[in-house]
């Protein structure tokens, strides 16, 4: 049985925990509004490239010139897998559910006896797959320094996978990141981006041809690249938004057990406060009763 | 004068949209206006100057770096790599241009895009000429 002071101590220590995640819970609150209003300021963007990239890639369907970026080096023997996390923790299942599906695939993919080689964006994302894949890790990127997420973070990163891809260290890359539905719903995501996945052009569209300027391929060859580092950009900001509304939620909850743990935790003090009083009463009646 | 719907998006956010008379653009093999009803039309864009007159005859003027525009029969979308008001380009943000543009010469891996990193920093160049002009 601890005594009335345990109970005081653990009542308080409870509550200064429950400060701090409610604290958190707050700030993720606004983060979470600023990261949403950037995936959606970036949304229009990524929309018309899509419309833009079925067009010019329908003039070049079929045609052997098209570039690699498009058509992959025809081998899939070397994937690459790029897993996109979060630098901090304590935001739920969110770090832990990317992981997952970037795991159970590397693991499907080494089954086959194919080469992986994986590039952690975020750090969080290599502290959970250090642990078994050690020797696939090629880098980490740590985005830890930056505040808002600009486009040029995610044109480095988008170049570094080309300059990779040119220099023939891999036929297929994958991006693993987590897809913002709402703050209780996160779906992490795997997305192929070598050879490039080509959206269907709009039906009904007037089906006259375009004119290109220059021509198809040079276009492309400028237009792959770039929807490339939209991609990572998207990617970077859902997760950014995944993140700031898992660990809202996470934090919520967290307070409410906090809130549940306190109550109880009360319920026994002031219990065992009554029974104290109650058996130095008996002690004091039965005493003078004795006399 | 006949309008037609427009939009300007850069990653960052939509930039401008609504029904405008003209828009010149800076199309890497040459500037071309767009006016109503143009032929369709996909160009990939130097860094340049975009001169839009909207519906009302305002005339606004916009630097963007490199980039695709895409006439459609129903209208023109302009993907920029990065948007900003001719009035917002002062000295500063111009160095900081060039600088990128020099970072581009040097990191270039080939021959061709070295030449096309050049060209874009001479072409940073010249936009400048122009808007102090």
């Amino acid at each position: 049985m601890p005594s009335l002071k345990d109970l005081r101590n653990r009542i308080a220590s409870v509550k200064a925990t429950q400060k701090i995640t409610k604290a958190m819970q707050m700030v993720a609150a606004a983060k979470l509004r600023r990261a949403q209003m950037a995936a959606e300021a970036a949304r229009p963007y990524a929309e018309r490239m899509n419309k833009v990239l079925a067009n010019v890639a329908q003039g070049v369907a079929g045609n052997p010139s098209a570039p690699r970026l498009l058509t992959g080096t025809g081998d899939d023997k070397v994937h690459l897998l790029v897993v996109f996390t979060a630098e901090r923790g304590l935001c739920g299942g969110f770090n832990s559910s990317i992981a997952r599906i970037a795991r159970e695939r590397a693991t499907a993919l080494l089954a086959e006896g194919k080469t992986v080689k994986i590039l952690c964006v975020g750090k969080k994302g290599n502290d959970v797959l250090k642990r078994q894949f050690e020797k696939q890790i090629i880098d980490l990127i740590e985005l830890r320094a930056i505040r808002n997420i600009a486009f040029e973070n995610a044109d480095e990163i988008g170049r570094r996978i080309i300059a990779m891809f040119e220099a023939g260290e891999f036929d297929v890359c994958t991006i693993f990141f987590s897809r913002f539905r709402s703050v209780i719903a996160q779906i992490p995501t795997a997305l192929q981006m070598i050879p490039a996945e080509i959206p269907e052009a709009v039906a009904g569209e007037d089906p006259a041809p375009y004119e290109y300027e220059p021509d198809e391929a040079e276009i492309l060859a400028e237009l792959l690249p770039r929807n490339l580092s939209m991609q990572v950009f998207r990617a970077l900001l859902e997760n950014a938004a995944s993140e700031q509304g898992a660990r809202m939620s996470a934090m919520d909850s967290a307070t409410r057990n906090a809130g549940e743990m306190i109550k109880k935790q009360t319920m026994k003090y002031n219990r065992s406060r009554q029974a104290m009083i109650t058996k130095e009463l008996i002690e004091i009646i039965s005493g003078a009763e004795a006399l | 004068m006949a309008v037609f719907p427009f939009e300007l998006v850069s990653p960052e956010n939509l930039v401008f949209s609504g029904d405008v008379q003209q828009v010149v653009v800076p199309g890497s093999e040459g500037d071309f206006a767009v006016g109503a009803g143009h032929a369709k039309l996909i160009s990939s864009l130097r860094p340049g100057l975009i001169v839009i007159t909207d519906a009302a005859g305002q005339v606004s003027r916009l630097y963007v770096r490199g980039g695709f525009a895409d006439v459609s029969g129903t209208g023109m979308t302009i993907l920029a790599e990065r948007a900003v008001p001719a009035a917002e380009m002062t000295d500063g943000v111009f160095e900081a241009e060039l600088k990128a543009a020099q970072a581009d010469v040097a990191a270039a891996a080939s021959d061709a895009a070295r030449m096309r990193a050049a060209e874009r920093l001479a072409q940073v160049g010249d936009v400048r000429k122009a808007l102090a002009a």
